[in-house]
């Protein structure tokens, strides 16, 4: 294990965790459950490589576009949800991910299968960051600021209308929130901080393949935050450090990491279903306790 | 007559996709759980039929054994995690399911089990002929699976409205609490809804095993997802929705396929048909809500 290969790692920790946070804010703080959140990273990153390669614009032009126009795609696939509801959309958000990696395909402009190579390395204010601890500083940096958004929706009127909204939408409606309004809006920050997310992702792996934004990639992020606590800013960030590393730590049973992952989200919803540190989880209570001065401080959390 | 042939290649797309939706679409209508680890029944349905096959040679034995086992593979799923969560908030079976799901695929492709590899299933035709008329051309594998679907319908009709089980899943799919209220034994009748419904899904697992004359782990990936689409555009819980969900997805596939050829590929276009049914009838085909 060479220190490259760990901070490739850590790159991709902090990848997932952005993605885990903008995740939660459409799933946990609105409740709307997406398994479509990997179609939002494959945009990004097929936005940011698209502009790179064919058009040789600069990181952060990429960057920005990828997260705007994720955004507004985000905002356009979230017009579905003003219709339809609970499991439906559960099943249309996983049809937006076959779709759009279906267009990745089989749209030559994307170059098919084939992906798109060469991805230049970013370079701001003349720094290069190809991979390695520069990288992996500059992905931090973006995980500190999907959190810092995630924290000042959960403080502002929004967050308390996507709480309202998740918890029942149609009381939400009857005390004035427009919960169409405020739907839209989760679907449109959701996937515009994914999108920046999948533009780090490709300026770092410096290509794009369909295959990197399937299904089973979108099961992989709602377990991530399901399995830290939906809902809370801790549990994302704790999902995806843990189930990213998960891999790594268990490679002595190389074979069976995904029967172990498997098994352990099953287990997870029968004995801790809010998650590893959720509201009412034993190890977040046991911790909590364990704090001086918190001991009072067991009221409810508003996301 | 491309047309008609067209439409009997459609049939029999739909007939798969009807022993498949039908489990999920019984599953859904009593637990309201999203059932992902459906693929896994399915294929654990193929791979039993396979080696049952090769190791008789008989196919109706085979897909009997494939049934049993795949229903009993079915119960044990229910008993093991969805029983424990049936008053948890829905997004807790979904991710155990999606758990069974990943663990399960994993799984069935080590060496010990299914490995990484196609195995053939030449059961041929189980013997049956090719039928050839001016208006229908099957071969003996259609054929094969037509009889199959039909009788299985047939059997379910008659289960679902002529007796008690039957109705207590009816009662059950309208208001679990009341069904117990009025003496229902919910656990029993919910095990063998899954019991049926996994029967199901392991003699579709083997006929489209058989009609492709091959089986693989992942074999369940594709044909579960398109059966969460008929489930949703028939409605969801209802089985006549499903029925004519399928119909209407593997004609709608089958011609646009022939005659647009491929802009998109087919398994897209059932997601597009997905999206905006979604948009215009939320509730699906039949659905009511």
């Amino acid at each position: 294990m060479s220190s490259g290969y760990i901070v490739t790692i850590f790159t991709f920790v902090a990848i997932y965790i952005s993605l885990a946070l903008s995740l939660n804010i459409l799933t946990g703080y609105a409740g709307q459950i997406s398994l479509g959140h990997a179609a939002f990273l494959g945009i990004g990153a097929y936005t940011s490589a698209v502009l790179a390669v064919r058009y040789g614009l600069p990181f952060w032009v990429d960057f920005l576009a990828a997260v705007v126009i994720t955004g507004i795609i985000g905002t356009i696939l979230g017009l579905p949800s003003l219709r339809v509801r609970h499991d439906f959309l559960v099943l249309a958000t996983m049809g937006v991910n076959f779709v759009v990696v279906s267009v990745f395909k089989y749209v030559d402009f994307f170059r098919g299968a084939m992906g798109l190579v060469n991805i230049p390395a970013p370079t701001i204010l003349g720094l290069t960051f190809r991979g390695g601890a520069p990288y992996l500083t500059l992905t931090a940096i973006y995980a500190l600021l999907t959190l810092a958004v995630c924290w000042y929706l959960s403080k502002t009127w929004s967050g308390l209308a996507f709480h309202a909204i998740r918890n029942d939408e149609d009381a939400a409606a009857s005390v004035g929130v427009g919960s169409a309004r405020y739907k839209i809006y989760a679907f449109g920050i959701s996937a515009a901080l994914a999108g920046g997310a999948g533009s780090l992702y490709a300026h770092f792996l410096g290509s794009v393949f369909p295959d990197n934004f399937v299904f089973v990639e979108s099961i992989g992020m709602l377990s991530m935050v399901i399995f830290g606590g939906i809902g809370t800013l801790r549990g994302p960030i704790i999902g995806a450090i843990f189930l990213r590393l998960m891999p790594e730590l268990f490679r002595f049973i190389q074979d069976y990491r995904f029967t172990l992952y498997g098994a352990l989200l099953v287990l997870m919803m029968l004995f801790q279903p809010m998650g590893l540190l959720g509201k009412d989880s034993w190890l977040w209570k046991f911790s909590t306790r364990l704090l001086p001065g918190n001991r009072t401080s067991m009221r409810e959390e508003i996301p | 007559m491309l047309i008609l042939q067209n439409l009997s290649d459609a049939l029999i797309l739909a007939c798969t996709y009807i022993l498949m939706a039908a489990g999920l679409t019984m599953v859904y209508g009593v637990l309201k759980v999203l059932h992902i680890a459906h693929a896994s029944v399915y294929t654990v349905g193929a791979f039993i039929g396979v080696l049952v096959f090769s190791w008789i040679g008989n196919f109706w034995l085979a897909l009997l054994c494939a049934m049993l086992i795949s229903g009993v593979f079915g119960v044990l799923i229910y008993r093991s995690t969805y029983f424990y969560l049936l008053n948890a908030p829905r997004t807790v079976p979904l991710i155990a399911s999606v758990g069974m799901f990943v663990m399960f695929t994993d799984l069935l492709q080590k060496n010990f089990l299914m490995g990484p590899y196609q195995r053939a299933f030449p059961a041929a035709g189980a013997g049956l002929p090719a039928i050839q008329t001016t208006w229908l051309s099957l071969t003996p594998k259609q054929l094969l699976i037509l009889l199959v679907t039909l009788g299985l319908l047939v059997l379910l009709y008659f289960l679902l409205t002529r007796t008690r089980l039957g109705l207590s899943w009816q009662a059950a799919s309208m208001d679990r609490e009341m069904a117990a209220a009025v003496g229902i034994n919910l656990n029993r009748s919910i095990a063998a809804n899954f019991f049926l419904g996994s029967a199901l899904a392991g003699a579709a697992g083997v006929l489209v095993g058989v009609y492709n004359n091959s089986v693989f782990a992942t074999m369940g990936d594709l044909p579960s997802y398109k059966a969460f689409i008929i489930i949703v555009l028939g409605g969801m819980g209802s089985l006549p929705g499903a029925i004519l969900a399928s119909l209407l997805l593997a004609i709608v596939e089958n011609f646009m396929v022939a005659s647009i050829g491929y802009v998109l590929p087919r398994d897209s276009i059932a997601f597009l048909v997905l999206i905006l049914m979604l948009m215009f009838r939320p509730n699906g085909l039949l659905g009511r809500e």
